[in-house]
């Protein structure tokens, strides 16, 4: 049992090294733009709604909290601890992406999805399109990241439901608790480089 | 949680019967010979490609395809043989059925995870072969942007999709041995002890797990840029066309170590099994691999030395690539140096690996004219980089491919093939490779750029020699098709122990049981111990 | 350059022919007698071992040393070469001469004189590649690349593009001709168009363009005075300073508002030309700006 929580945390470790990897390359395309095109970065932050963002923010903090919770539950082997802080945690990762979607509904209004419905009349707005284009993809893939994760919840749910875990096994529990929290650090990162830029550098 | 399947007798290829139990196995051994089945269909796809290649360019003109189809055939061949045939070969066959064996330990650290990476690689390849049907790809393996994101009309989206779920197979796999290595190793197996070819193969997990996520991405990149509108790399929108050249890079050249580091393992264990010696250098050995591994990493803005990228960033890099032809030459000399005093058989084995050090040490020295900027100028994008890198991955990891199913077959398979057809298969092979890209070389030499589809009729007579050569190379590759096929149904019984080698997957029945060994199995000497134990020495 | 491929093929043979003759020498010598055989205990030398990390070392740094020197060389034009200005556009190469002469994936050049191309591409990646002359150098969407030679033999030479680039990618080839200096002259002068590089530049900045409203030469303009601007140090509106060479231009045109110059206004009045205007024009202008001094009544 000990070799087998051993394998699967450090196995899922070297999967997060293959996720930092992963979004690393966006960040990447992230950091060369924005160095090369300042301005429309801090346009094009502005146009994000930081309420939204900060909200969400807040959310994915205290799912991070109720994730920690389950754990801890789990260990101790409270079954209904695990239950209750299991179904806080899908409810706070569903609520993140329903407020993403009306995000993302707003920016089809405003016409600030890339491509052709693109507003050309903004100003710099090739290089505020790159920066939408960033967005999108690192919100994207985040999001697809969350939808994978309250999956994983689901199974992890209906498992501590009939009472598979208990406090000399709970690997699964750990193991998909470090992945939440993995997801919710990229957001960590995602909202001050996505949404805060513009209001740090001063909008015009 | 061990639901016990047959008998610990059993061979694992007896165990219990029917398509199901093949298709739903987390049988390491089995999922091998999934593996094995899988990609030897894309080695021939990939063959098939290679050769009308090579029908094509026997005449300058582009008489046998219009250039369309020749773009979507050479680009398909470098699809199908690096991200389906070359980066699965030695990992998922040899390293799926020989890691846990070497490891003393019954299976992989995730059985389940060990299947579904194979399914992801089948779904990765059907989503590709769709590409195909569905008009084709014309961009070069190397996706390059603007063209593949803006320019190119044929169905990249899909291909490119296609190599992104493959990837996941990849960092699955690569996910699995590293967590076999550090954790599953049987009792007294201390790092120091493991099998050289282990250390190979825990290096290119290393580098796939860091590597195949970046490519994996840049890929999304350019299918999201065609598909949604998104722009990343479009210049009119003041997007970098580079950029995706350094990204593609950072995994793509890791990947060639992708492909030879196991190619190299496999030869660690061939040098010393043919010349009943223990390897020369041991740690020595053990450490280039991760040295490649790590130097891997740094050395890919190597291929955009006349990308406009900034001159002293091209100077990093040179040195950082002709730093990587040290652990590969400190090898070389080290198999070398194994053979000298041993006790060396001429069994079909010594064939390849004699054949490997010729080919590898070719490829690897024309790599050094590549990392050498001044003269990567005028050989860069010619014919010149196509013989370096198949004299690499053709020469060096196909060969090591081979020489490790030869050796390894008896094991796997419990037949033996016949050593004649073998020997014939090796020389076939490392002569019709020689004819078909030395005369590359000098092609490059003189200017002819690679993926030409007509070209000067001055260099017909060295493009004939060519062609000319891929037919014998392709015989070389047919012949064990034939008399490996053979060895399954009318071959001779293998022994346990046929090559009389040392190391604990020749301690066990070939074929090998189900859970591998019948006890738990303690380790307490080091590899490659040909001397009788009266000086068991420390440390 | 050649030498130095001599250099590495020499010691490349040397290093196939010891390690293939020594594998073959032992494989032979040291053949197992007895199946029971086993070879010798020997585990390794560490002085060995050092030899061959450092011996290839140093090869290599020789190499290194020796292909970075070559390399800088390449990179770096002499200060009188004669320009010569290249686009390449699916499927083909547009050469232009400061005279205004144009070819089509052709090229005309004087034999003995430094030849500095300027490269730009209309659509996707490209590489113009003259063997015969070892050179070699990507044509890059979006900024404009150079590379340079000097032929020494008149006669004529393969063009290629070596970046693959669709469909005709192998047929986007032309020829190099080399001539002597009056032969040179003379096709220039048969084919001199009415207007060269430089007006054909000066007639869209007065006209074509308008650029000359806002940047007046005495700077009264809304925008900068761009008089004697090419080769120097431009101080930007952020703190950074810029060298204003072709590209610098080529991007102030396309993207007015990457590198705004100090006392201007962020982000820039000035639209951007960023698929308005063809690399051809483009060169045009940027050949142009180069020429501008300022007047001697400043």
């Amino acid at each position: 049992m000990e070799q087998q929580l051993e394998a699967s945390t450090l196995g899922m470790w070297v999967f997060l090294v293959t996720e930092v990897m992963f979004f690393g390359g966006m960040f990447m395309v992230y950091i060369l733009y924005r160095v090369l095109y300042p301005e429309a970065w801090v346009m094009g932050s502005n146009h994000l709604n930081v309420t939204l963002g900060a909200l969400n923010t807040g959310v994915l903090i205290c799912s991070s909290l109720t994730m920690a919770l389950a754990v801890r539950s789990a260990q101790i082997g409270s079954r209904s601890g695990q239950v209750v802080n299991l179904i806080l945690t899908i409810v706070l990762g569903s609520v993140f992406l329903i407020v993403k979607y009306f995000e993302y509904a707003e920016k089809f209004e405003h016409h600030l999805v890339p491509g052709p419905h693109f507003d050309m009349s903004l100003p710099e707005a090739p290089h505020q399109q790159l920066f939408f284009s960033i967005y999108f993809m690192l919100t994207g893939v985040h999001a697809a990241h969350m939808v994978v994760g309250i999956g994983l919840m689901l199974v992890i749910l209906t498992m501590a439901m009939r009472g598979r875990f208990s406090s000399s096994y709970y690997t699964p529990v750990e193991v998909s608790g470090l992945y939440w929290h993995f997801v919710d650090i990229v957001w960590i990162f995602l909202f001050p480089l996505l949404y805060l830029l513009g209001a740090h550098l001063g909008a015009h | 949680m061990s639901h016990a399947i047959g008998t610990t007798g059993t061979s694992y290829l007896d165990a219990p019967h029917g398509l199901a139990s093949w298709l739903l196995t987390k049988d390491h051994k089995r999922i091998a010979m999934l593996y094995l089945i899988s990609i030897t269909i894309f080695f021939a796809v990939g063959a098939m490609f290679a050769a009308t290649i090579r029908a094509e360019l026997a005449t300058p003109q582009g008489d046998l395809l219009d250039s369309d189809m020749y773009n979507k055939i050479f680009t398909l061949h470098g699809v199908v043989m690096i991200f389906f045939f070359l980066i699965p070969s030695i990992p998922a066959v040899l390293g799926n059925f020989l890691l846990p064996i070497m490891c003393g330990t019954k299976d992989l650290a995730f059985p389940r995870i060990n299947l579904l990476s194979w399914y992801i690689f089948i779904a990765g390849a059907i989503i590709t072969l769709a590409a195909v049907f569905n008009g084709g790809v014309d961009t070069g393996w190397t996706f390059y942007t603007p063209y593949s994101s803006i320019a190119s009309e044929s169905s990249v989206t899909v291909a490119a999709l296609g190599v992104f779920v493959t990837g996941f197979s990849s960092i699955l796999t690569g996910l699995n041995f590293i967590v076999t290595v550090h954790r599953m190793r049987a009792p007294g197996l201390t790092w120091f002890r493991l099998p050289l070819f282990v250390w190979a193969i825990y290096a290119t997990s290393l580098v796939m797990i860091l590597g195949t996520p970046v490519v994996a991405i840049t890929v999304l990149l350019v299918a999201a840029e065609r598909a949604l509108h998104l722009g990343f790399f479009d210049p009119t929108r003041g997007g970098d066309p580079v950029l995706f050249q350094h990204l593609f890079w950072f995994y793509s050249h890791p990947a060639v170590y992708i492909m030879i580091l196991p190619a190299m393992g496999v030869m660690s264990e061939l040098v010393a099994a043919v010349s009943r010696k223990q390897v020369f250098g041991y740690s020595f050995v053990a450490f280039s691999s991760l040295a490649i591994a790590v130097l891997g990493f740094l050395v890919w803005g190597h291929h955009l030395f006349v990308s406009s990228q900034s001159i002293y960033a091209g100077l990093v890099f040179s040195i950082i690539t002709m730093l990587v032809a040290v652990p590969s030459a400190v090898k070389t000399f080290n198999w070398t140096a194994t053979m000298y005093k041993g006790s060396v058989t001429w069994e079909s084995p010594t064939y390849w690996v004699v054949g490997f050090m010729g080919l590898f040490t070719i490829g690897g020295l024309t790599g050094l004219f590549l990392a050498t900027m001044g003269l990567d100028i005028h050989l860069t994008d010619t014919y010149f980089v196509v013989a370096h890198f198949h004299y690499i991955m053709v020469g060096g990891a196909i060969m090591g491919y081979l020489g490790g199913m030869h050796f390894w077959w008896p094991k796997m398979t419990g037949r033996l093939y016949s050593e004649a057809g073998a020997k014939a298969s090796a020389i076939l092979v490392f002569v019709g490779f020689n004819l078909t890209f030395f005369p590359q070389f000098l092609l490059g030499y003189m200017g002819m750029p690679r993926r030409y589809h007509a070209y000067p009729p001055e260099w017909q007579v060295l493009n004939v020699l060519s062609s000319a050569g891929a037919s014998v190379l392709a015989i070389g590759y047919l012949l064990p098709a034939f008399y490996l096929t053979y060895s399954l149904i009318k071959g001779a019984k293998a022994p346990a122990n046929p090559w009389g080698a040392k190391g604990l997957e020749w301690t066990i029945p070939s074929p090998p049981p189900t859970f591998n060994f019948e006890d738990d199995v303690v380790v307490d000497e080091p590899a490659y111990n040909y001397k009788p134990a009266r000086e068991v020495h420390v440390g | 350059m050649d030498m130095l491929y001599l250099f590495i093929a020499a010691i490349s043979a040397f290093f196939v022919v010891l390690v293939a003759a020594l594998v073959v020498i032992f494989a032979v010598k040291f053949r197992r007698r007895h199946a029971e055989d086993v070879g010798a205990d020997i585990h390794g030398s560490l002085v060995l071992e050092l030899t061959w990390t450092f011996i290839p070392f140093a090869i290599a740094m020789v190499m290194f040393v020796w292909g970075a020197d070559l390399f800088f060389r390449l990179g770096r034009p002499p200060a009188d070469a004669m320009d010569v200005f290249v686009v390449g556009k699916q499927w083909m190469w547009k050469v232009q001469h400061p005279s205004g002469v144009r070819e089509i994936n052709e090229m005309h050049v004087p034999v003995g004189r430094p030849i500095r191309i300027t490269l730009g591409s209309e659509d996707v990646l490209h590489d113009y590649f003259i063997p015969a002359m070892r050179v070699k150098m990507d044509a890059v969407p979006g900024k404009l690349t150079t590379l340079w030679f000097t032929a020494t033999t008149p006669g004529t030479y393969h063009l290629f593009c070596a970046e693959y680039c669709g469909t005709k990618h192998s047929g986007m080839i032309g020829q190099v001709i080399v001539m002597p200096p009056q032969a040179y002259e003379a096709w220039i002068a048969a084919n001199q168009p009415s207007i060269n590089l430089v007006e054909a530049g000066q007639r869209l900045f007065e006209h074509g363009q308008q650029c000359s409203a806002c940047h007046k030469e005495d700077g009264s303009g809304r925008g900068p005075s761009l008089a004697g601007l090419f080769g120097s140090t431009v101080q930007l509106a952020d703190g950074r300073t810029a060298v204003a060479d072709e590209n610098y231009l080529r991007e102030s045109i396309v993207n007015p508002s990457a590198k705004i110059a100090r006392g201007f206004s962020s982000p820039s009045i000035m639209p951007t030309y960023q698929g308005s205007m063809s690399e051809e024009r483009l060169i045009e202008l940027v050949a142009y700006l180069k020429t501008l001094r300022p007047s001697r009544s400043e």
